[in-house]
């Protein structure tokens, strides 16, 4: 249960938003819209912690996110929309060094076939920088199918995804809805879900 | 997870060989420019030796430390680390970890040869191996402090330099000290235990504080 009160951001000296209200239960899907620069990415860090609000409150499990720590983590995965991929290492090291991170290990084998699943095969020993954008979202978003936390933040993962990785995607959104995860993601392209509770954000109004 | 940290980072370091081989030669070089420049006064180099070697170390320590947060920072990578479920403070501990292994141990395996061109004896050696060994991670712990100060911010590294100089002084003066003191012929013990104490200061606090400063930087 992730709940939202009151939450309001300021960047430098410009207000962002205030007051955004909302609380997703589990199945829950939220799709944050909004105009460039209105404070898409900043909601999203703030639900991470990344970023401390300005006023108001984040509250995971019914505990204020803060004081939560670390513990908080073991529930969360963030994709931002710079990919968090290293340059040097090839999709099979990069996903391996995050799921570690993660608390997950994944054998070489195992990172093999998650790559394959997610239409990577035959570029999992190329260096990340020599992958086109949307292979390394590819690689990015992979990390979401080893993962077992319940709740996703996602920041513009759609951006350059051909229609068949959006609708893979979809489908990987869907199931962890079904699992009784929790989906935050920021975008302009309306998902294609069928979840009970779709919810939108719009942070212009 | 504490390895996966370490694992990464010597891994993103082989592949960037050539970087960490840059602050290597940067050390071999000033230190062995002293000999040839100064000529074949035995007496004056061993006086100098110690200073030498140390500000060189002291120098090369600080080159290296752009790279610590830098590269994970402009990636992205550096979010996702703050986002790992374990404490800030080990995921610092163990960036510092990896770039001590490969900046840090190499310049003090190479310190006793480069000791030689100075006429150092066998015992000045081995000090000057052993200060260098509890000075080095030293170095690199307070220097994530400036590291994470000033990510992102244009000009870091002069200002790195500048915050975390104060510093190192200590680290230098006892370090030195202690390599002086073997080629006088008195004691050492109190300038080793005296980096002894610091190393075992900065590794309680200075993860700490550059992990606090990475929270912030990242806002």
């Amino acid at each position: 249960m992730l709940e939202v009160r009151n939450l309001g951001c300021v960047r430098g000296d410009r207000r962002l938003f205030s007051d955004v209200n909302f609380g997703l239960s589990p199945g829950s899907f939220l799709q944050v819209q909004g105009p460039n620069g209105s404070g898409k990415t900043s909601l999203l860090r703030l639900i991470c912690g990344l970023l401390a609000p300005a006023e108001g409150e984040i509250r995971w499990q019914g505990a204020n996110i803060h004081s939560l720590g670390e513990d908080y983590f073991n529930s969360l995965s963030y994709i931002g929309h710079r990919s968090g991929l290293k340059e040097e290492l090839t999709p099979i090291e990069n996903l391996r060094v995050t799921s570690g991170l993660a608390g997950t290990q994944l054998s070489q084998q195992q990172a093999t076939s998650v790559l394959g699943k997610i239409g990577l095969s035959g570029r999992e020993h190329l260096p990340a920088r020599l992958l086109s954008e949307g292979q390394r979202r590819r690689t990015a978003l992979a990390r979401l199918l080893t993962s077992e936390t319940s709740l996703w933040v996602l920041d513009e993962v759609l951006t350059s995804l051909d229609s068949s990785a959006v609708r893979f995607v979809t489908s990987l959104i869907e199931e962890h809805l079904n699992k009784d995860g929790i989906a935050v993601v920021a975008t302009h392209h309306e998902l294609d879900l069928s979840a009970d509770s779709y919810q939108r954000l719009d942070l212009a109004s | 997870m504490f390895r996966w940290i370490v694992v990464r980072d010597l891994t993103l370091a082989w592949k960037g060989r050539v970087d960490v081989l840059s602050t290597l030669f940067f050390f071999l070089i000033v230190v062995s420019l002293f000999p040839l420049g100064i000529g074949p006064e035995t007496h004056l180099l061993r006086l100098i030796a110690p200073g030498v070697v140390w500000v060189a170390a002291l120098l090369a320590s600080m080159l290296s430390l752009g790279r610590l947060f830098a590269n994970d920072y402009q990636d992205g990578t550096l979010e996702q680390l703050l986002l790992t479920p374990q404490p800030l403070y080990l995921v610092v501990l163990g960036k510092v970890l990896a770039l001590w292994l490969v900046s840090g141990v190499p310049l003090t395996l190479l310190s006793p040869v480069l000791g030689i061109q100075f006429g150092l004896s066998r015992n000045t050696l081995f000090v000057l191996v052993v200060s260098l060994l509890l000075g080095t991670p030293v170095l690199a712990l307070i220097g994530s402090i400036g590291a994470a100060l000033t990510l992102g911010l244009r000009g870091g590294g002069l200002l790195i330099s500048i915050l975390v100089l104060p510093l190192y002084i200590p680290v230098l003066i006892f370090g030195a000290g202690a390599v002086d003191a073997s080629i006088m012929g008195s004691g050492v013990q109190g300038s080793l235990s005296f980096l002894g104490t610091l190393v075992v200061l900065s590794l309680v606090f200075a993860p700490w504080a550059a992990a606090a400063a990475l929270r912030i930087s990242l806002e």
